[in-house]
């Protein structure tokens, strides 16, 4: 190998020259919100085991407005999470076929986004009443 | 002779798992978890009350949900994240992959040795 340098062409900020690249980056960056989630509930259960006091402790800083504003931004990037999931569901998975018909992808797409209503309908009933 | 596979499937089986699980019940969790309860709106604060919560995670159900949901969550943003640094013009290699699926085994451990505490 010589001393050269050769040229090599800055990617800083590829994904801001077109739309589909931007979707393809935010449906990227929910991943770290997903991660940021699990661990504030993983604090809960170790807080949990650790016994009641402790426990409280953890239910106090949910209360607090700074955690229910953050609460606010993770629930909007989880469901763009749902959203997109439900999107490309049908792009990884083999061409359903319904009476020797091709299903369309956007039902794959709807029948996704009607489970996770049903599912979240369910999941806030079961709370309410147990 | 033995054939040397992938792993690559056991991540991605992971990753697919949790991204289900994280798109059906993910936003109403955080809903209700971080914003219905903690305010007490549509929903009394005392659902998320210890008594209440401890007996959730004494029951195998409540702590079979609560494992899938804390370390499927996390195998899930490990894989993306891993799979992303590319694109942020980080390059990834052996390091950056036992930093990513390393700490969501880490957690995962945690998860269960917390559910083990607790009791059943």
């Amino acid at each position: 190998m010589t001393g050269r340098k050769a040229y090599v062409r800055s990617m800083t900020g590829w994904w801001w020259r077109n739309p589909f690249f931007v979707r393809y980056m935010l449906r990227e960056l929910t991943a770290p919100f997903v991660a940021v989630y699990a661990v504030i509930l993983l604090v809960g259960l170790a807080r949990l085991a650790q016994g009641e006091a402790a426990y409280n402790a953890w239910l106090a800083t949910l209360r607090h407005p700074a955690s229910i504003l953050f609460h606010w931004l993770l629930f909007i990037a989880i469901t763009y999470h749902a959203i997109t999931l439900w999107k490309v569901m049908p792009k990884t998975m083999a061409r359903l076929r319904l009476a020797g018909r091709a299903l369309p992808e956007f039902t794959v797409t709807l029948c996704g986004w009607l489970a996770t209503l049903t599912a979240s309908v369910a999941f806030y009933v079961l709370v309410l009443r147990s | 002779m033995t054939t040397k596979r992938s792993n690559a499937p056991i991540f991605w089986v992971l990753f697919g798992a949790g991204g289900a699980l994280a798109a059906l019940v993910g936003p109403i969790l955080v809903l209700v978890t971080g914003i219905i309860a903690p305010v007490g709106i549509w929903m009394p604060q005392s659902v998320l009350a210890y008594e209440r919560v401890l007996g959730f995670a004494q029951h195998w159900a409540g702590k079979a949900f609560l494992l899938a949901v804390v370390s499927l969550f996390l195998w899930h943003a490990a894989h993306r994240i891993f799979h992303s640094l590319h694109d942020v013009e980080i390059h990834a290699g052996a390091g950056t992959k036992l930093l990513c699926y390393g700490s969501a085994l880490f957690g995962t451990a945690i998860a269960a040795a917390a559910l083990i505490d607790i009791g059943f």
